[in-house]
């Protein structure tokens, strides 16, 4: 192990210097750490904040590698390359060389500044406060350039992780510390400071912008746009000749790691089963949402909204249908169980949970300017989950005091 | 200094670093968020403040023997509000565009926390001269802080100054933004002004770590 023993021979002659803790950074993340506790109680348990980490990035890479090759097949489509249909998900013209081409040169550059500048940015902090480099931007790191469209510039990228990390995380006291969740910080900072890149029904598709500026200039382009479900349905304009299978498969254009609800059902029974993410948060993030959807299906068959509503496209949606589509099943299962900033205690997570599921589709039926509602509910709610928490350890001490002085009396 | 004393140029240099009304005392705020995003008007509300807090320092104190207790409140808004008409008038007059910029926030410079707290904590207890120098210390840093936060929005969020583009022209393509640059739309909304008003403190406060409470 050269590279090991060179590791720990540079650990000690920087110890104690301030370049120390990147070194043990690099040291922590590529080998495990041969530091021994020396005093305080000795837990001896595996899941390490590492193990973590790693854990939901292992959940995350089915989206990953199946955003990829979606990201060439959109194109190719878009571009008129591929003619037939993949049909499910098994369908051979999507798992095709060429789609994972296309996808593998648009989604390693974002992942790659994602981490490195997120990661910089950690290293400075740790170096800067004199304390050990956390694993926290791990996953973070991960879902920056899943939920960002294709053709976010880097630059923009890179900004926006500086802003996310500093002002999201590191003011904050770091990893831990948080009251927003970093990567939907990193988001939010990109739909209000570049709203054209981040919105619209042009940026879902690689190429999309180009294209419609060809056509524009009068150039004889073979081109559809590709516009995302959501964006079509808040325009009352349908889905676009998708069924649900599309929908659940996730053959459809969006954000990079968003589109496919079975492998984000799949990473979240990996995080479930691992005793990573939350299965009451995500629970109750379903009903809600399925609850909403039911009274704006409610509204729309009582007849009080019409057609001729701007609402009416998105509020007559199947309401089981909203699960589907757009980054609802994503956020709920990668960023809402975010154990730092969601509710603590077991009955907030049920209520902090709902409230995230009725809010986001709430948002993305009555402002189709914002059709991703979820980014905005779980930013919302990861403000107010230490509310919950509190009133919940109130009731809780309320009860208590109660009993006691029934048992007293 | 030979002009002013120690004691005397304490009150005009306290309170643009050590001392200053919004980083410190954080009064004032709502101006600082409302009218931030172009420097002309962050330049035009901290010249208002600066007269509207100067003079207004002068008038309490020179009259600050004569005024009943019980009523000082209503009297020193009477003073304020008769000063920010008169501010309110010429630049409506000099500088209309300006003035719809601006709009409903020169007629909030009398609810301005900091002017009032100046009547109060230091006009009604100190001479004229004096009054003068602590309004005029405290509306430049005010205006200061004002300033700083106006030319970061403007630049990164318009890419100008004072109007005058910097980076060169967003629908031309030329300058920076050929390069494929954009402005931050952000910055041009509320929260960011607070962010920007954030990080100075965050600057000024690791610079000097005695300003650290607690």
């Amino acid at each position: 192990m050269g590279l090991k023993s060179n590791l720990h021979n540079l650990k000690e002659k920087y110890k104690g210097t301030k370049m120390a803790p990147a070194f043990n950074a690099i040291h922590t993340f590529l080998y495990l750490p041969n530091e021994i506790t020396h005093n305080g109680t000795h837990i001896k348990a595996a899941d390490d904040l590492k193990r973590t980490m790693n854990t939901v990035i292992m959940a995350l890479i089915p989206c990953l590698i199946f955003g990829m090759y979606n990201a060439g097949y959109q194109h190719h489509i878009a571009l008129g390359e591929i003619t037939t249909k993949a049909n499910g998900f098994l369908g051979a013209s999507f798992w095709t060389i060429d789609n994972l081409v296309v996808g593998l040169w648009k989604v390693l550059p974002l992942v790659i500044v994602s981490y490195g500048v997120g990661l910089a940015i950690e290293f400075l902090f740790a170096v800067i406060k004199k304390h050990e480099v956390e694993e926290g931007y791990l996953v973070t790191g991960m879902l920056v350039p899943l939920i960002v469209p294709i053709d976010t510039p880097l630059w923009m990228l890179a900004v926006a992780v500086v802003f996310g990390v500093v002002i999201g995380k590191e003011v904050f006291g770091g990893t831990g510390m948080n009251i927003l969740n970093p990567a939907l910080t990193i988001r939010a900072f990109l739909f209000f400071a570049y709203p054209t890149w981040m919105s619209g029904d042009k940026v879902w598709v690689h190429g999309a912008v180009e294209r419609a500026n060809q056509i524009a200039a009068g150039e004889n382009v073979d081109a559809i746009s590709g516009e995302t479900i959501l964006g079509s349905l808040a325009q009352n304009n349908g889905v676009l000749g998708y069924d649900w299978m599309d929908m659940f498969f996730g053959i459809i254009p969006g954000s990079i790691g968003e589109t496919s609800t079975f492998l984000i059902l799949i990473g979240a029974l990996f995080l479930i089963f691992a005793k990573i993410g939350s299965w009451r948060i995500m629970l109750s993030s379903v009903i809600g949402a399925l609850v909403m959807g039911l009274i704006f299906n409610g509204v729309v068959s009582s007849g009080w909204i019409t057609e001729s509503s701007k609402f009416y496209g998105l509020m007559s949606t199947e309401f089981w249908h909203h699960l589907l589509i757009g980054g609802f099943a994503f956020g709920t299962v990668f960023m809402a169980t975010d154990p730092v900033t969601a509710s603590q205690t077991n009955k907030g997570k049920w209520i902090y949970g709902f409230l995230v599921g009725f809010i986001s589709i709430m948002i993305r039926v009555f402002n189709p300017a914002y059709p991703e509602g979820v980014m905005l509910a779980i930013l919302l709610m990861n403000v107010f989950a230490p509310t919950i928490d509190h009133y919940v350890v109130q009731g809780n001490v309320k009860k208590r005091m109660k009993r006691l002085k029934a048992k007293t009396a | 200094m030979g002009l002013l004393s120690k004691k005397d140029s304490k009150l005009i240099l306290d309170p643009l670093a050590d001392n200053n009304p919004i980083t410190i005392q954080v009064l004032g705020i709502c101006s600082a968020l409302a009218i931030t995003a172009e420097l002309e008007a962050s330049i035009v509300m901290s010249i208002s403040v600066l007269f509207v807090l100067g003079v207004g320092n002068v008038i309490i104190s020179l009259i600050r023997n004569i005024i009943p207790s019980k009523i000082r409140i209503i009297v020193q808004l009477i003073v304020v509000a008769a000063l920010v008409i008169i501010v309110d008038l010429v630049l409506k007059a000099f500088a209309y565009e300006l003035s719809k910029t601006l709009s409903v926030f020169v007629g909030l410079i009398i609810t301005n926390c900091i002017i009032m707290g100046r009547f109060e904590a230091f006009a009604l207890g100190n001479g004229p001269w004096r009054s003068f120098l602590d309004g005029i210390g405290n509306a430049f840093g005010y205006g200061v802080i004002l300033i700083i936060v106006g030319f970061f929005r403007e630049l990164l969020g318009s890419g100008t100054l004072l109007g005058f583009p910097i980076l060169g022209d967003p629908i031309e393509k030329t300058g920076l933004y050929a390069f494929g640059y954009e402005n931050n739309g952000f910055m041009l909304l509320s929260p960011m002004a607070l962010i920007v008003v954030g990080l100075i403190i965050w600057v000024q406060r690791s610079k000097n770590k005695a300003l650290i409470e607690d």
